[in-house]
């Protein structure tokens, strides 16, 4: 069975389309990555998912269950952590994990059970009577995280789970994930961390103005994506960049630092035009690497190619 | 079943308001001095006696502390970014918006005893207990009712903004409802807006719980009062339900 199937889904505010017929599937035991620029429809897309806001047309359905025909069914199997989302601050870390066992129907025993267990593997139980006011931003996500978790999920739906948080707690949080991934529970997230997104997700979406731009497993869309070739190098002196952009196949020319990254339509070619160049400058090439297209590179891509006046 | 778990998680949410927004200091103390402050404002030079203040005072103190807090909740909790996290629970809006309710309930009947508890002391004899108790508790429960009604429009996040519009609503409300003057004594024309007020009918209720006489009938008492409350949740549920998305875009 599917975990997560979305067919042709869509939500207009007004004249506007947030998300517009948009359809894939999450396997069960799947770690989807749903990655979009600012705007993009992710989060309405969660917010549909997660039966904060109903679609103007299409369906989707959670383990078999349908979000609008069978939404208490579909919410009573996920674990979801909002974007916009706080834990209650006037309640302690206990009763926060309390309260949300109670709204999950969780009897009395498990609940108190499953907090301890889940603040000691956050590193929370050292706090579990201080009121949420008090605890830092990670502490806090961990804090709603644990809250996602009591009902022990079959699909967990984190919205930008490690947004703005210092390394400890997103490293703790990232483990956490795989951790339950490893043990079948199906996790679909949002993230902007290109590297995040690169490191747990076995497959990826793009969203763009609504639409899916693409959706495959990272390194494929990699693979897909050999025009985003690029070489990065060094000389042993200052150098135009301008020198560098006129070689016919460079596309572009990036510096960094001391470096240039040149994104390129043919990689030998344009290792030809570099040896030339320095050798008609009298330069020494310090260091040259040819990269394969980064996730980043690709979500670039796909995102600016249907804005106006690009491509 | 479904609509017992549904129940229960009501009373998860009753709990959960009553622990973060019932349970002050300050609330309570509300609950308590201003409407014997409103009452004092307005019998003060008029010569009346405790028993005539009676149905009045009880009236302000059971309507003031059930809509005290319940309007508020919504927009606070979409404000404190809480909201979100508690409709994706899997939680009907009906059970949520019943929580609220139970929650102003169990506030109103439990600050509105204090009151009853002075009277009780000052000499007013409530004669027939049962009538008032009940008409306490379906008053409490109306205008607890009441109080989620307030907040459905507009779908805003700033509680200081539904707090004035629904004071706009209550204040009005106690003046047309017999609170000051029974309702025999208004002319025609107040007794016609007097009896669209739900208000008038626990004061009726009231007045005969200590006195033996009473403008309505009791049936007619009691049926306004149950028929006000499922009006109130009823209309609250469907509109919150057709605003909850925008409160919490």
């Amino acid at each position: 069975m599917d975990a997560i199937k979305v067919d042709n889904l869509t939500k207009k505010y007004g004249s506007f389309t947030a998300v517009d017929s948009i359809s894939f599937k999450v396997e069960e035991g799947e770690i989807f990555g749903f990655l979009g620029p600012n705007g993009s429809g992710k989060s309405t897309t969660i917010r549909m998912l997660t039966g904060i806001i109903k679609p103007n047309g299409g369906t989707a359905a959670i383990m078999g269950h349908d979000i609008k025909d069978d939404a208490i069914r579909a919410k009573q199997l996920m674990g979801v952590v909002p974007e916009m989302s706080n834990a209650y601050v006037e309640l302690s870390a206990w009763n926060n994990l309390l309260l949300m066992g109670e709204l999950y129907g969780v009897p009395k025993k498990d609940r108190e059970e499953r907090a301890k267990k889940l603040l000691e593997q956050f590193g929370l139980y050292d706090r579990k009577e201080s009121l949420a006011r008090g605890f830092s931003k990670g502490m806090k996500q961990r804090l709603i995280l644990c809250m996602a978790l009591i009902n022990q999920p079959s699909v967990l739906i984190l919205d930008e789970p490690t947004s703005g948080l210092d390394v400890e707690s997103s490293r703790l949080i990232k483990d956490v994930i795989r951790e339950l991934n490893r043990t079948g529970t199906t996790v679909f997230l949002t993230t902007h961390n290109m590297e995040d997104a690169g490191q747990l997700c076995e497959r990826i979406a793009i969203i763009n103005r609504g639409v899916i731009a693409a959706i495959d497993r990272p390194e494929a869309l990699k693979r897909a994506s050999s025009g985003i070739q690029s070489i990065e190098l060094s000389f042993n002196c200052i150098v135009d960049a301008e020198d560098l952009s006129n070689f016919s196949c460079v596309k572009k020319v990036k510096k960094m630092g001391d470096k240039f990254r040149l994104y390129v339509d043919d990689v030998n070619q344009t290792i030809d035009c570099i040896t030339d160049y320095a050798r008609s400058h009298d330069l020494k090439i310090v260091s040259l690497n040819t990269l394969a297209p980064s996730l980043e590179d690709i979500f670039v891509s796909l995102t600016h190619k249907n804005k106006p006046g690009e491509d | 079943m479904h609509q017992l778990e549904q129940l229960q998680r009501s009373f998860a949410v009753a709990k959960k308001d009553v622990w973060i927004y019932y349970a002050k200091g300050p609330v309570m103390v509300f609950g308590l001095i201003f409407p014997l402050f409103l009452l004092i404002a307005f019998t003060i030079g008029r010569n009346m006696t405790v028993k005539e203040l009676f149905p009045g005072l009880m009236g302000m103190a059971i309507f003031f502390t059930s809509t005290a807090v319940g309007p508020a909740i919504l927009p606070w909790e979409a404000r404190s970014k809480t909201l979100e996290r508690l409709v994706s629970s899997p939680v009907e809006v009906w059970a949520l918006l019943l929580g609220d309710v139970f929650a102003s309930f169990v506030f109103g009947l439990l600050i509105s005893i204090m009151p009853l508890a002075v009277a009780v002391l000052m000499g007013v004899e409530v004669v027939h207990l049962l009538v008032f108790c009940l008409g306490m508790i379906l008053a409490t429960i109306c205008f607890a009712s009441l109080s989620i009604l307030l907040s459905v429009y507009p779908p805003t996040d700033v509680p200081a903004t539904v707090m004035m519009l629904s004071s706009l609503v209550r204040f009005p409300l106690v003046f047309i409802s017999g609170v000051f003057v029974p309702v025999e004594e208004m002319p025609a024309w107040g007794q016609t807006i007097a009896s669209a007020s739900p208000l008038t009918y626990f004061i009726d209720l009231a007045r005969y719980s200590t006195t033996g006489i009473s403008y309505y009938s009791l049936p007619i008492d009691l049926a306004v009062l149950v028929v006000s409350t499922l009006l109130f949740l009823v209309v609250s549920i469907k509109l919150h339900e057709r605003f909850l998305p925008q409160r919490l875009s």
